[in-house]
């Protein structure tokens, strides 16, 4: 008896009905567009490491691996190695990560737990519009105000006090690695800023109350229970950051004193891969000359490409056992 | 302080315990000891608004016993739960009137330390919700915190909480593990393993069977009734049969006052007022 209350299985079966189709046939188109789109991507980034790696031909062929390594560029001469702008671009990206992410989860922190709630949203709406600007105006910036700022006050205070170390000695130019860095550093900021906001909004109130009610003090459960909670999304702020510091052009190149040298004095000027191509492409005369940029810019690629790549393996590897909610970004 | 009640001299302070005693409690077998937790005339108003959430709560809450407070949504009970250790001092605006005390000593007076009041008073809440850290970090958290323990007994302390939690057994090959991977019932009693592990006096409940299945709520309702040898604990639940199963004083709350307070059994048999009857058997709430 039990059985004869159930619909019968056969009953649906003989008759699928007319929309159904209509419906397989709508997803089909759907799902061919979809997966053009997508596919599109990866085509494209072929695409562009193809051109990139055919235009440096030249410049492959005649220096191979030892352009990494190489530290003359001389287009005159028809010498190039891009030693010490790989050097510049990844020492200015870290060192703005290094004053950036501080300064940034600290203003995140006190935005998501301490500040009191009128502030909360104008604050980071502020901080977001930052983010705004175009870095031509940073530079302008950079060139008319923080550079004669660091200059006379604060370059002379670390080779006061700093002195003995080799990063704050030697002379004082102005326009140099540090400066660089600096404007790199109030760059990124914002977008790390706003990242890891976003994410320490997105821990549930119940982490807090758990750790409130062991007996931890606020600073205590930002420290121990909110911080871990969101840590795979902080990094993943920390990692944009990274990719906007490296990528940088403009305002680098206003700033960095664009000389082909590695210095161990961070008042000395440097040179990033993206000034250089920036600066030299639409003069470059010759031939190799062209394909060298290429070349740097080909370099660039990869070490952008092998920099995510680590760092999404880092976010990996911190978010195995995080709770799902964590591992965005 | 802003207590509202006007404190009376040391003299006629008993008579004004007993005619506020007799209002709203009319058995008072409670009364015997002295309570671990004691509130007076106790209101609270979660905002600027006239109307208090809490209307002046007059209750002892027994040493080492299981004291259930039931009613309707919106009765206040998690409100007055909540206030024991202090929870909302995270809203703003907030505000309380009367004496709630531990130990006789006032939780909102000056001399209280919320820090030491909330290792003092352990809080278990509605979900689950343990820190994504391993098994052993969870229920190390409040020692490690409060440096209750030398480090080197930290393994002892976990494991002896873990026991009284009942999860020794099923978590003990796995302590490394993240906390977060356990089943919901598992992860309610880590929770409760976590409150211990600060060695509280006082261990608050917040419904914390409401996101059980019925087999993970039944372990939680036995180790309830292991942890009362222990500790004085404090449960608020929807569940007026999980009240009757697991308290022995149950406190019948509505619209902010506190209608009766009595032995578990009392209260459901015989009980004084004639709202907690229409509760009890399904009238309204």
């Amino acid at each position: 008896m039990a059985t004869s209350s159930l619909p019968t299985p056969e009953a649906p079966a003989t008759a699928p009905p007319a929309s159904l189709v209509g419906a397989q046939h709508g997803d089909r188109v759907f799902r061919l567009l979809l997966t053009t789109a997508a596919l599109a991507i990866p085509l494209l980034m072929g695409f562009l490491v193809y051109e990139l790696y055919t235009g440096s031909a030249l410049a492959i062929d005649r220096y191979g691996l030892g352009f990494v390594t190489g530290s003359t560029w001389d287009p005159v001469a028809e010498e190039f190695g891009a030693a010490p702008l790989i050097f510049g671009t990844l020492l200015s990206a870290v060192l703005a990560l290094l004053i950036a992410v501080p300064l940034s989860l600290g203003v995140a922190i006190f935005l998501t737990e301490f500040a009191p709630r009128w502030l909360r949203q104008p604050v980071a709406f502020v901080i977001e519009l930052l983010a705004a600007i175009p870095s031509v105006v940073y530079g302008l910036w950079g060139i008319f105000v923080l550079v004669p700022l660091l200059k006379k006050v604060v370059f002379p205070f670390l080779r006061d006090t700093l002195g003995f170390l080799p990063f704050f000695q030697g002379p004082i130019y102005g326009p140099s690695m540090l400066a660089a860095s600096v404007i790199l550093a109030i760059m990124v900021m914002p977008f790390i800023m706003s990242v890891a906001r976003e994410v320490l909004l997105a821990v549930p109130n119940s982490q807090r109350e758990a750790a409130l009610a062991l007996g931890a003090t606020r600073w205590e459960a930002v420290t121990s229970a909110i911080v871990p909670y969101a840590r795979s999304g902080i990094i993943g702020a920390v990692i944009l950051g990274l990719g906007r510091a490296l990528g940088e052009t403009m305002a680098v190149t206003m700033l960095i004193g664009n000389r082909h040298e590695i210095a161990a004095s961070l008042f000395a000027p440097g040179y990033t891969m993206a000034a250089v191509i920036a600066n030299e492409f639409s003069g470059a005369g010759t031939d190799i000359h062209f394909a060298a940029l290429t070349y740097v810019a080909l370099v660039l690629f990869v070490i952008t490409v092998l920099v995510n790549a680590a760092a999404r393996l880092l976010i990996w590897r911190v978010s195995r056992g995080a709770p799902a909610g964590g591992t965005g970004l | 302080m802003n207590t509202l009640s006007p404190e009376p001299s040391a003299a006629p302070a008993p008579l004004l315990r007993t005619t506020l005693a007799r209002r709203s409690s009319p058995a008072v077998p409670m009364a015997e000891t002295a309570p671990a937790v004691e509130s007076r005339d106790f209101k609270f108003w979660y905002g600027a608004t006239a109307e208090p959430t809490l209307k002046g709560i007059t209750l002892r809450v027994p040493r080492k016993a299981v004291t259930a407070i039931i009613g309707p949504s919106g009765c206040g009970k998690s409100t007055f739960l909540r206030a024991i250790n202090r929870m909302h001092d995270l809203l703003p605006g907030a505000r309380y009137g009367g004496e709630l005390l531990l130990n006789g000593q006032s939780i909102f007076g000056p001399g209280m330390d919320l820090v030491a009041l909330r290792q003092r008073v352990g809080m278990v809440f509605q979900r689950p919700n343990p820190f994504p850290k391993s098994i052993f970090d969870n229920v190390a958290y409040g020692a490690e915190l409060n440096r209750l323990v030398a480090p080197r007994d930290l393994p002892d302390l976990v494991e002896r909480c873990l026991r009284q939690a009942a999860l020794w057994d099923e978590v003990k090959d796995r302590l490394d593990q993240p906390g977060t991977g356990l089943s919901g019932g598992q992860q309610q009693r880590l929770c409760i393993a976590r409150a211990l592990g600060n060695q509280p006096e006082v261990l608050l409940m917040d419904e914390p069977c409401s996101a059980l299945d019925p087999i993970a709520t039944q372990r939680v309702e036995e180790l309830i009734h292991e942890l009362k040898r222990d500790y004085t604990i404090v449960i608020v639940t929807h569940n007026m049969q999980q009240a009757a199963r697991v308290s022995d004083y149950t406190g019948f709350f509505d619209r902010g006052e506190l209608i009766e307070v009595g032995e578990t059994e009392q209260v459901f048999t015989n009980p004084a007022s004639p709202r907690t009857e229409a509760y009890l058997t399904g009238r309204f709430g």
